[in-house]
């Protein structure tokens, strides 16, 4: 776990640090400063402040890292009106596809959801749909069919109540449940 | 406006009462082209206090009706008269109304009451006054009497709404149904549901309560089953329920969707929606033996089966060509044809129960809303100017739409006359309303 915050630390800290070099601006820097300070602890502990630097990770050991930060996300997006994967979730459901693989004992349950246009009736087709393209992506990776189960809860339960665009596309989502 | 601020008021009074109203409807479009009525409140002819106020509850099924507004009491141009004998025809020469229900209360034996009632054709007597005097009777369009227990009060004034609803218009009155639908309520530990109420929302009952969605309700022809899908067991599942011995059945529990049920115009067999063989597909189970039978065999979804009155055919919502649009199938030869074109969506629809229209959700622009074509000529109608319709219900006399919608943020349920004329929303106290179903006469 602490190998995975610093790891994280290291994604968002390299590219200020390659900012910062880039620019020369004044600004920037008490931008930069403004929000060391914002954190506050540090000052409330007395000035004192400590750095570290990050374990030397194997190409192997930064793949599993990866994975295992990608498969924290069990929520995959749909477009309106569609089930398709889209891209943008290749590199999640690779990682859950990729531990299942692995562990041929372990059971997920994909929960499809749409969002509130349309009839409840149709949603609940709509979700089935959604969550059986993740289901049949995951078994694209060999993910055995036996370790997969489907449901669909249509639009019976939003993540979102605000009934925007925003809140619709929230909705539109297939769960992986362990 | 007077009437309205009056309705409000009576809005008001229902909710004070004990059994407590959660839906309290608020008439958005149509109380202009109401036609006008007079209804005198029923005169008291015991000791003490007078019991419920039987006039107010024909009052409402009126203005509810969409078709009529009544007087403000107020102006009428005689009071405290509650039989035929006491209308004098020449003072109502100048009431702008076609009709008047007047009628008497008196005790009857221990919690027993005799409700008579006339219904006088005001235009009829107002014509006749001008050639001199006539017996009071010649006007009278209906006049009845029954005995009736402080219980029955309410479903008796739905019972008079009926007889003046349907002498006035032709068209029988739907005042004593009810609806079910399902409540949401998601800072509840079992958050959903299942609801049955007069059709005006008064004598709200709980059915089902589920810590797991409940979804669909739809009545069996006889008024006395519901059938819904409930997710009590992490997946879908449909039930059938007597809502007077609260026996449940789990009729259909296939893998993947069992949904949107419908009962056969016989009540022995359900149109549902089942995906066991891949896509969702229309099927027909028998409830006694719970045999099924495939109605459609598509690659694409098909779903919200329901019947014609006839029991021959079925509409369902398919999405073979492309977007969902509303379908027919045939039962005999399992013939298909296309129903809708206009707009870009049509689904969920319901046949009239006259056979002659079929009420749906359209989506044209991207909105959702409550659309109603004629069968012969095709002419399709929008009916409703709200936000996300879905769930459309027809009144058993075909007059009425109940549909679930959002309004302020909320899951509401609303109405609208088939007509369009006339809107109504029924607020909710707690939580989000949803899938409003009418039920049959009963």
């Amino acid at each position: 776990m602490d190998l995975n915050k610093l790891l994280k630390a290291m994604l968002v800290a390299l590219p200020i640090m390659a900012l910062s070099a880039c620019s020369s601006t004044s600004e920037s820097e008490t931008d930069a400063m403004g929000s060391t300070n914002g954190s506050g602890s540090e000052l409330n502990g007395g000035g004192i402040q400590t750095g570290g630097v990050g374990a030397m990770l194997s190409a192997e050991e930064q793949q599993r890292q990866q994975l295992e930060d990608l498969r924290k996300q069990h929520i995959i997006y749909f477009d309106f009106d569609r089930s398709e994967v889209q891209t943008d979730f290749a590199a999640i459901l690779e990682a859950h596809g990729t531990y299942l693989v692995e562990h041929p004992s372990v059971r997920v349950l994909i929960e499809g959801h749409a969002d509130e246009r349309g009839t409840p009736e149709y949603n609940i087709a709509l979700g089935e749909r959604r969550a059986k393209a993740v289901a049949k992506y995951l078994q694209g990776m060999g993910v055995q069919p036996s370790q997969m189960s489907v449901v669909s809860y249509g639009e019976e339960k939003p993540l979102d109540f605000s009934r925007t665009d925003e809140g619709f596309g929230k909705n539109r989502r297939a769960v992986l449940v362990y | 406006m007077k009437i309205l601020a009056k309705w409000l008021a009576l809005a008001v009074l229902l909710c004070t009462t004990p059994a407590k109203a959660a839906l309290d409807i608020v008439i958005t479009e149509g109380v202009d082209a109401a036609r006008p009525i007079a209804v005198m409140p029923f005169v008291w002819q015991g000791p003490g206090a007078a019991p419920q106020a039987i006039a107010d509850v024909v009052m409402s099924d009126l203005v509810r009706s969409g078709t009529f507004k009544p007087l403000d009491e107020l102006g009428l141009p005689q009071r405290n008269i509650g039989t035929v004998a006491q209308f004098q025809a020449n003072s109502w020469s100048s009431v702008g109304a076609e009709a008047l229900v007047l009628g008497t209360v008196k005790p009857y034996g221990t919690d027993q009451y005799l409700v008579s009632f006339d219904l006088i054709d005001l235009v009829k007597a107002q014509n006749q006054a001008l050639k001199g005097p006539v017996s009071a009777t010649e006007f009278l369009m209906d006049s009845r009497q029954t005995v009736i227990s402080a219980a029955q009060f309410r479903q008796y004034g739905h019972r008079i709404s009926d007889i003046v609803y349907e002498k006035l218009t032709g068209i029988r009155g739907a005042f004593l149904t009810r609806i079910s639908y399902v409540v949401v309520n998601h800072t509840q530990k079992a958050p959903y549901q299942l609801m049955v109420a007069d059709y005006d929302g008064v004598n709200e009952q709980m059915l089902l309560r589920s810590p797991e969605p409940l979804m669909s309700p739809t009545w069996s022809p006889d008024g006395r089953r519901l059938a819904y899908v409930s997710f009590e067991n992490k997946k879908a599942e449909i039930f059938v329920q007597d809502l007077y011995t609260q026996v449940r059945t789990k009729v259909s529990s296939f893998p993947g969707i069992n949904g949107a049920p419908a009962f056969s115009p016989d009540g022995k067999s359900l149109a549902i929606t089942l995906s066991k063989d891949g896509q969702p597909e229309i099927y027909i189970i028998d409830i006694a033996t719970k045999a099924i039978k495939r109605i459609t065999n598509h690659y694409a979804i098909d779903t919200e089966p329901s019947w014609y009155p006839d029991g021959k055919s079925l509409i369902f919502t398919s999405e073979r060509g492309g977007r969902p649009q509303i379908y027919r199938v045939e039962l005999s030869s399992g013939k298909v044809s296309r129903e809708t074109f206009e707009g870009e969506w049509n689904l969920g629809g319901s046949i009239t129960p006259d056979g002659r229209s079929m009420i749906f959700v359209n989506r044209t622009n991207g909105k959702f809303n409550i659309a109603r074509m004629d069968l012969s000529t095709r002419f399709m109608q929008v009916l409703t100017s709200t936000r996300l319709d879905e769930s459309p219900s027809v009144a058993p006399n075909g007059t009425m739409v109940i549909y679930g919608t959002t309004y302020q943020g909320k899951q509401v349920l609303a109405a609208v006359s088939t007509d369009g004329r006339f809107k109504a929303r029924l607020p909710a106290g707690q939580g989000e309303v949803k899938s409003p179903s009418w039920s049959p006469f009963l």
